[in-house]
């Protein structure tokens, strides 16, 4: 069992509420680093000192926030009301049991039985408004002593692996985590390496936004999980990425043209340590790679992703030699990347 | 001029993909300015010094063109692609495009059930003459420019990608008449405008510059059944006033009003509705700056046939030139 995946997907942060993860990160990591702080949006910033031999700075990022929902406002009845938190297909929130505020009271988003669904209704996607968070509580202000407005509430999915497969919530984006961690568990680099662990990413990279201004790396590279589709189809398409075909390289994405320079010293550094890789299909999508580059006068950056299935859903499913992978690639990539690869020649 | 409108419109480089299109600019600029050097994400920034009276101004023209990238090779070697920019699907049917490795392509969609209408683009694909995913030479992730030959006829110039390599050649031709300015200028020639004008923000973060003027086409309305706009070919250079992503400095305008009447210049006001420019990154970038943008009337601007005056391109360079040799009092 990899318990520092069970571990980070088990633990509870949803956008702007990630203390409990970025705590169980820090503690994982301050043996390792040099230096490490908080910043003040919350992204947790280390500093892994270099053995000298080069004068590149790096930076890793990788976002500690998870999709989830807030509580807006209570019923009579004393169910609660909610909004989401990030983006969610709302046919992935009936029925499913949820962990709410900072006790982790146990809820479940309410849905009315087949049984009482009239044939219209079997059909129709039920809106986020006209759903519930079901706590129990008797009436409205036994809800109100249990819950306040603008608590969080996260699902609830307990980490299991089968074969090579691992099952759990929020591999999007702790099994990012979980790979920059062990990055920073692994001996020095040539150069000084910036660990970033960053807040609020699901609700627009606002994190990123800020985190690499005091650094001014001369790259950057971004560990997320992206989106796998790979169900079987008829027609001749590609899966934008499928599971257990290696990390997925990014090229381009709605938010980002990723650094050809260092897409193509990814690639080739994957070939020549047999690592397998997959080049995520260009097009929608946004990570934090487009903050991050954009800071400043520029960063330039590329994006690592372990594939997942069923992102934004309570229960996403990764491959773990993926994942394996995508910690072997980006390390490779860190101890042999050089002036050359980053640096342009004025 | 038109042979250097011909080299760098007929050039590839596709946004994030400019690197042969700052090698071919690097030495037509380097020997009019004092030092050049290329920031992090790929823009070639060229510096002329002033007498250390003036003001700090950046110029921006963007070396990159509109694009596609592939996303799918199909069995039997064609290509599914996704846009890179604004890519119309009407634009496509029959045109060809280029990737970096020269291998050229024939654009054509799946079967159209109604002629009257077009698909949209994930039903387009590109031939490149494979006959399997196994010996296609281009594979998912790869990006390619349109193919069309300039042409120039009586005023008039064709191209793919006037839309801004036209704005790449005011900028070196200005430079290039610019004997002297009291003024730090620093011309940019900036990449990934086409996808949210990526590259003139970090550019501008870099320089922080008081002045910023962006070098970019703008629609016309002088065409039939065209969207009501004030600005034709061969009417002189537009001065923006406005577009979808910024309002232009006021007190910048009328100086660049008031250059081009002194000198002659004939000139045009530009209110665009849709679209913006490098210009709205260089005015919010850092603490500010006063930005405007001179613009390069065009008509079937993202089609394969950009088409522009060259009056019009004179009057830019004149007015540019005019703009820089002299103050700027805002
Ligand atoms: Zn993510
Ligand atoms: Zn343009």
């Amino acid at each position: 069992m990899n318990e520092l995946l069970k571990n980070l997907t088990e633990a509870v942060g949803v956008s702007g509420d990630e203390k409990e993860v970025r705590l169980l990160i820090r503690d994982l990591i301050a043996k390792h680093v040099d230096e490490w702080h908080v910043d003040t949006m919350g992204n947790l910033i280390a500093l892994k000192k270099g053995t000298g031999a080069s004068d590149l700075c790096v930076l890793v990022d990788a976002h500690m926030d998870e999709v989830g929902l807030m509580v807006v406002d209570y019923d009579s009845n004393g169910t609660l009301k909610f909004e989401g938190v990030g983006g969610f297909d709302n046919r992935a929130l009936l029925g499913k049991p949820v962990q709410v505020g900072p006790k982790k009271l146990a809820g479940v988003i309410g849905a009315r039985p087949i049984h009482l669904l009239k044939a219209s209704q079997r059909n129709s996607v039920v809106k986020m408004d006209a759903m519930r968070i079901d706590i129990g509580a008797k009436d409205k202000d036994a809800a109100k002593s249990k819950v306040k407005v603008g608590d969080r509430a996260a699902f609830v999915t307990e980490y299991e692996e089968i074969g090579p497969t691992a099952i759990g919530k929020a591999f999007d984006n702790r099994a990012g985590c979980a790979a920059l961690v062990e990055l920073l568990q692994a001996e020095p680099y040539p150069f000084d390496l910036y660990a970033t662990f960053t807040v609020q990413e699901e609700v627009g990279l606002r994190g990123a936004e800020v985190v690499a201004y005091g650094i001014k790396p001369d790259a950057a590279f971004i560990l997320e999980s992206t989106p796998a589709y790979d169900m079987p189809t008829k027609d001749d398409v590609s899966p934008n990425v499928a599971l257990g075909k290696g990390p997925s390289i990014y090229v381009m994405d709605r938010g980002t043209i990723q650094d050809p320079r260092l897409v193509s010293f990814i690639t080739k550094t994957a070939v020549a340590h047999n690592i397998p890789f997959q080049i995520r299909q260009p097009g929608g999508g946004g990570t934090n790679t487009s903050a991050i580059q954009r800071t400043g006068s520029g960063i330039p950056a590329a994006t690592i992703a372990v594939p997942g299935r069923y992102a934004h859903t309570p229960a996403m499913m990764i491959n773990l030699d993926d994942y394996a992978n995508v910690v072997k690639l980006a390390e490779t990539v860190l101890r042999n990347l050089t002036p050359d690869t980053v640096k342009r020649n004025a | 001029m038109n042979e250097l409108i011909k080299k760098l419109t007929e050039a590839y480089g596709p946004s994030g993909f400019e690197d042969g299109m700052r090698d071919l600019i690097r030495p037509e600029i380097e020997p009019y300015v004092d030092e050049i050097s290329v920031d992090a994400m790929g823009n070639l920034i060229a510096v002329k010094k002033g007498d250390g009276s003036g003001l700090k101004v950046m110029l921006a023209a963007h070396m990159d063109e509109i694009g596609v990238m592939v996303s799918h090779v199909t069995k039997e070697g064609f290509l599914r692609f996704t846009n890179i920019g604004g890519v119309y699907p009407h634009t496509l049917m029959g045109g060809r495009v280029q990737f970096a490795n020269g291998t050229i392509g024939v654009v054509h969609s799946d079967r159209l059930t109604d002629r009257g209408k077009i698909h949209p683009l994930n039903k387009f694909f590109i031939d490149v003459g494979a006959t399997s995913r196994e010996d296609c030479p281009v594979g998912v992730g790869d990006a390619a420019g349109f193919v069309r030959p300039f042409i120039a006829q009586g005023s008039r110039l064709t191209a793919k990608s006037m839309d801004d390599r036209i704005g790449c050649v005011v900028a070196i031709e200005a430079m290039k008449k610019l004997a002297s300015t009291p003024h730090d200028v620093y011309c940019v020639f900036s990449v990934q405008e086409e996808v949210g004008t990526r590259g003139a923000m970090v550019s501008a973060n870099g320089i922080s510059p008081d002045v910023g003027i962006a070098l970019d086409v703008t629609g016309v309305g002088d065409v039939p059944e065209a969207r009501p706009m004030d600005v034709s070919l061969g009417k002189g250079a537009a001065i923006k006033v406005k577009d979808a992503g910024m309002i232009a400095h006021v007190g910048l305008v009328k100086v660049m009003k008031q250059r081009a009447e002194e000198a002659n210049i004939p000139y045009q006001l530009e209110v665009l509705e849709g679209g913006s420019t490098d210009a709205r990154s260089i005015q919010i970038s850092n603490a500010g700056s006063a930005a405007g943008c001179i613009s390069i009337p065009c008509r079937y601007v993202h089609s394969p046939s950009e088409t522009v005056d060259a009056r019009d391109v004179e009057a830019s360079i004149n007015l540019l030139v005019e703009i820089l040799s002299k103050p700027i009092a805002l």
